[in-house]
């Protein structure tokens, strides 16, 4: 069955409107979605792939390669011809054991050939692409610190089993999970470039409007897919033309110190807060198609570039959210 | 009561089984006749899986033996790639990872299906709310005799695209959902999934107020949160708002039901101590925050009997315990193979396992205020030391805070040196005002760190309750006290245990307040000397 369309979704605003912007600009690095149970976490990420617009890759590669000079030797392609694919957006299963994210020794191979080959894990499918990780807070602990290790270097190493191979990984984190069932460690965190936090919508008016479309969705389900599809196409043609107008967007010094100061005064650790916060603005811009980068914009996408970059204040009940909401206000005017 | 809960058993079986999408059942009963009889109802080729099953079990994996003896890649498959009733015996003991793996493989087919057998004694013991949150019933059997057992009588279903469904009635059950407090959208839709599956089952086409009663109880009573009152839901009629012109919508497809009537329906199943309960829930929540006082693993800490179980990373082979396993079949694999030697099976490996105690940290934090100094100071110091010795002796971390003045200090880092607690803490001066939330503030600073570095800290508050002094050092009786209030929220939200001990002359109120808001035990000492002091905490603490 195909996902619940992206359009479809109702309400969520924020969290649609950061996965809209990964699309546009990929090096914003990621989105991670925090919420209750039955918000729709999942459903949003899991139809995020229908929005992306197709990539040209060498045809049957293990990583995706733009270009035929790309495709790594291991990989034993005799023709190498491009064709135009589905951006990857591959799924981490929480039950992944190592050698399925990182690649290992192809046993199939060792045994009826006797050689030593590779075969390779989840990390060179999501090449160019997307991984997304349900209830990421769950994950193993050595897996994340994989994870932390080539989403920082874009490469992966395999040294085990007498097999040496690297390989370029380069892809954006999608998460999602409740954070009632265990914290995600702040090196993770900072891994994501935007993070959102959803609630079930509080008025009965919405929350029928979702029960039907998810009914909709169920019940009469070409139908509905007919008409939301065509949303989504216009989603994605949006995406396809902010992604031109990104390169011609001016960016004045102004904003640059805008963004500065506000990180300045959150105290938000590093540089990739602003970097992130810059980057994020920009891809609003381009998507709301103006021609120039203003104030309104970093203020509107401030909240989830930098609410999970923040030092943690348990005193804090409102959540890292509002704090930044109100510094905002306070430094942006 | 007993009876219907049987009823509801029952028909909640029938409706999954006519439509899968409905996720499962949760069936709250202890192992007995009861349950043996509801069993039967199950289609006999469920999968039965148990809260230990690992990974590969699940998702499936190399098979060793097969693969080595054939000379080619052979996979074992997993329990969740093909879809099936799956039950899941002792569901209250799936952990949480247990619980996502499933909730993930419920969610992307809608052919399978969860039947939990949660066998909690205790309120707090109960199917991971993840999990519960995807099945669409949950029933209680635990009142249920034997007597009680009604036998089924079979019925005629229909497709279930055959049933119409009125077309306001998503609208009433979204109301009610969220009458009862429900946050999560997938109850209503279970509601109005059984609705349709209940007439369905009925052979009917038409839904009538019999089945949404019934779907409305089975599938919302478990999840409300509040009661509603029967006077809130005020007069104002339905009104069903002015329907666009649907091609479906038939006069006779509209269904009178009252709101009232069908809350009566769900309120007639909430069992009658929800409040209890939630709260039960609550304090459970605030806990399992993953780093328990023990852990299992395989890598160290004290040894646990060896399990049957496949090498995998980082697991460690119990070569004697593999070796016994494989002892008693040597004769006949010897024959049976012809060959010489040990004969060892993938079935036979066992793999150690460990139980790790992850260290307590007790973290002291000391009144040292004028009223204090002037009364029980002394006292408090004795106690303290008592607690120390006995910590020692335990091998526990102990931290020290003392509150005085205007705020906090931590007098001791958390540390295993009994000599350097003793002397700071007899070095410790009184006097100043009573700075409680600024004391709550550094503890629980420390126990954060300390949960981080894997270990299980507690914190003993020892004061006499008069707090004047607020967060910021102003002396406002009323704000510290409600600074203390707000910071004992956060503590219980974090899942911190707490002890708070009144050394005050008489019991002092607001500190019981404040034991309560902190799911904490209180104990009053008026007049108690150090011995009996040290003795009650450790009681407490559970030693």
């Amino acid at each position: 069955m195909q996902p619940f369309p992206f359009s479809a979704i109702v309400g969520q605003d924020e969290m649609k409107q950061a996965m809209i912007l990964t699309a546009i600009d990929a090096s914003i690095g990621g989105v991670l979605v925090f919420g209750d149970r039955g918000t729709g976490k999942s459903t949003a990420v899991r139809a995020l792939a229908a929005l992306l617009p197709p990539i040209n890759a060498i045809k049957g590669c293990p990583i995706n390669a733009a270009t035929a000079k790309d495709v790594p030797d291991w990989a034993g392609l005799k023709t190498k011809r491009a064709h135009e694919m589905p951006t990857p957006v591959v799924d981490l299963p929480l039950g992944a054991t190592e050698d399925r994210v990182t690649g290992a020794l192809d046993i199939e191979k060792a045994l009826t050939k006797g050689e030593k080959a590779f075969q390779p894990g989840l990390l060179a499918r999501a090449n160019r692409g997307y991984l997304y990780i349900d209830e990421v807070n769950l994950l193993e602990d050595h897996i994340v610190d994989l994870l932390l290790d080539v989403a920082q270097s874009g490469e992966n190493v395999v040294e085990r089993e007498g097999l040496s191979i690297r390989h370029p990984a380069r892809f954006v984190l999608v998460g999602s999970g409740n954070p009632e069932e265990g914290e995600l460690r702040p090196q993770l965190l900072d891994r994501f470039g935007l993070s959102v936090e959803v609630a079930s919508p509080k008025d009965v008016a919405t929350r029928v409007d979702v029960i039907k479309r998810r009914d909709a969705f169920e019940n009469d389900n070409a139908a509905f897919m007919l008409r939301w599809q065509a949303e989504d196409a216009a989603i994605r043609e949006r995406i396809l033309t902010a992604r031109k107008a990104l390169a011609k967007l001016k960016t004045p010094e102004k904003t640059l110190v805008d963004v500065a100061e506000l990180c300045l005064a959150l105290g938000s650790d590093g540089l990739r807060g602003e970097l992130t916060l810059l980057k994020a603005a920009r891809a609003y811009a381009a998507w709301r198609d103006d021609t120039a980068l203003t104030r309104a914009h970093v203020k509107a996408v401030a909240p989830m570039a930098l609410r999970h970059r923040l030092r943690r204040d348990p005193l804090d009940e409102a959540g890292s959210g509002t704090r930044v909401a109100r510094t905002v206000e306070e430094v942006l005017g | 009561m007993a009876r219907e809960s049987w009823h509801h058993a029952t028909r909640a079986l029938q409706l999954l089984a006519l439509d899968p999408g409905l996720g499962g059942i949760c069936i709250r009963a202890r192992s007995g006749p009861v349950r043996a009889r509801l069993m039967e109802m199950i289609s006999p080729d469920a999968r039965r899986l148990h809260p230990a099953i690992s990974d590969e079990a699940l998702f499936g994996g190399l098979d060793l033996s097969a693969t080595l003896a054939s000379g080619r890649m052979i996979r074992e498959k997993g329990l969740l790639e093909t879809p099936c009733t799956l039950v899941l015996t002792m569901a209250e003991r799936a952990t949480t990872g247990l619980a996502a793996r499933l909730a993930v493989a419920l969610d992307r087919s809608t052919n399978h299906n969860l039947i939990a057998l949660d066998e909690g004694a205790e309120p707090d013991e109960c199917l991971n709310p993840k999990l519960a949150e995807r099945l669409a019933f949950h029933v209680d059997l635990s009142e249920c005799a034997l007597q009680d057992i009604i036998p089924t009588t079979p019925t005629a279903p229909i497709a279930l695209r055959d049933v119409r469904m009125p077309t306001d009635l998503l609208e009433q059950v979204t109301r009610i959902a969220c009458d009862l407090g429900i946050d999560s959208m997938r109850a209503p839709l279970f509601a109005l999934r059984a609705t349709r599956a209940n007439a369905a089952l009925m052979g009917r086409t038409q839904i009538t107020s019999e089945d949404v009663e019934i779907a409305c109880a089975l599938t919302l009573a478990h999840r409300a949160t509040r009661v509603p009152e029967p006077e809130s839901q005020d007069e104002e009629p339905p009104a069903p708002p002015p329907d666009q012109n649907n091609e479906n919508q038939g006069p006779e497809d509209s269904l009178d039901l009252p709101d009232e009537l069908l809350l009566e329906a769900v309120r007639a199943m909430l069992p009658d101590n929800l409040l209890e309960q939630l709260a039960a829930q609550k304090a459970r929540a605030g806990r399992g925050n993953g780093t328990g006082a023990a852990r299992k693993g395989n890598r160290r800490g004290r040894p646990l009997p060896s399990r049957a179980g496949h090498i995998s990373d980082g697991a460690r082979i119990d070569i004697i315990g593999t070796l016994r396993a494989a002892a008693p079949w040597q004769t006949i694999r010897r024959n049976a193979t012809g060959r010489d030697g040990l004969h060892i099976r993938p079935a036979d490996i066992r793999i150690k396992r460990f139980e790790e105690k992850s260290d307590r940290l007790l973290i002291f934090t000391v009144d040292a205020s004028g009223s204090s100094a002037l009364t029980r100071l002394a006292e408090a110091k004795g106690a303290v030391e008592l607690l120390l010795a006995a910590a020692y002796a335990r091998r526990d971390h102990v931290a020290l805070v003392a509150f005085r003045g205007t705020e906090a200090e931590l007098l001791l880092p958390p540390t295993r040196s009994l000599v350097q607690t003793k002397r700071r803490l007899a070095a410790l001066p009184g006097g100043g005002g009573t700075p409680l939330a600024a004391g709550m503030v550094t503890a629980f600073e420390q126990a954060v760190q300390a949960t981080r570095r894997g270990m299980t800290p507690t914190i003993a508050i020892l004061t006499d309750g008069r707090a004047n002094i607020a967060l910021d050092g102003r002396a406002d009786r009323k704000q510290a006290a409600t600074d203390a209030q707000q910071i004992a929220r956060v503590l219980r939200a974090n899942g911190v245990d707490a002890i708070v001990i009144d050394t005050g002359n008489r019991p002092e109120p607001a500190l019981r307040n404040l034991a309560q808001t902190l799911d904490a035990a209180y104990l009053p000492l008026p007049r108690a000397d150090a011995q009996r002091l040290s003795k009650s905490v450790a009681t407490a603490l559970g030693d």
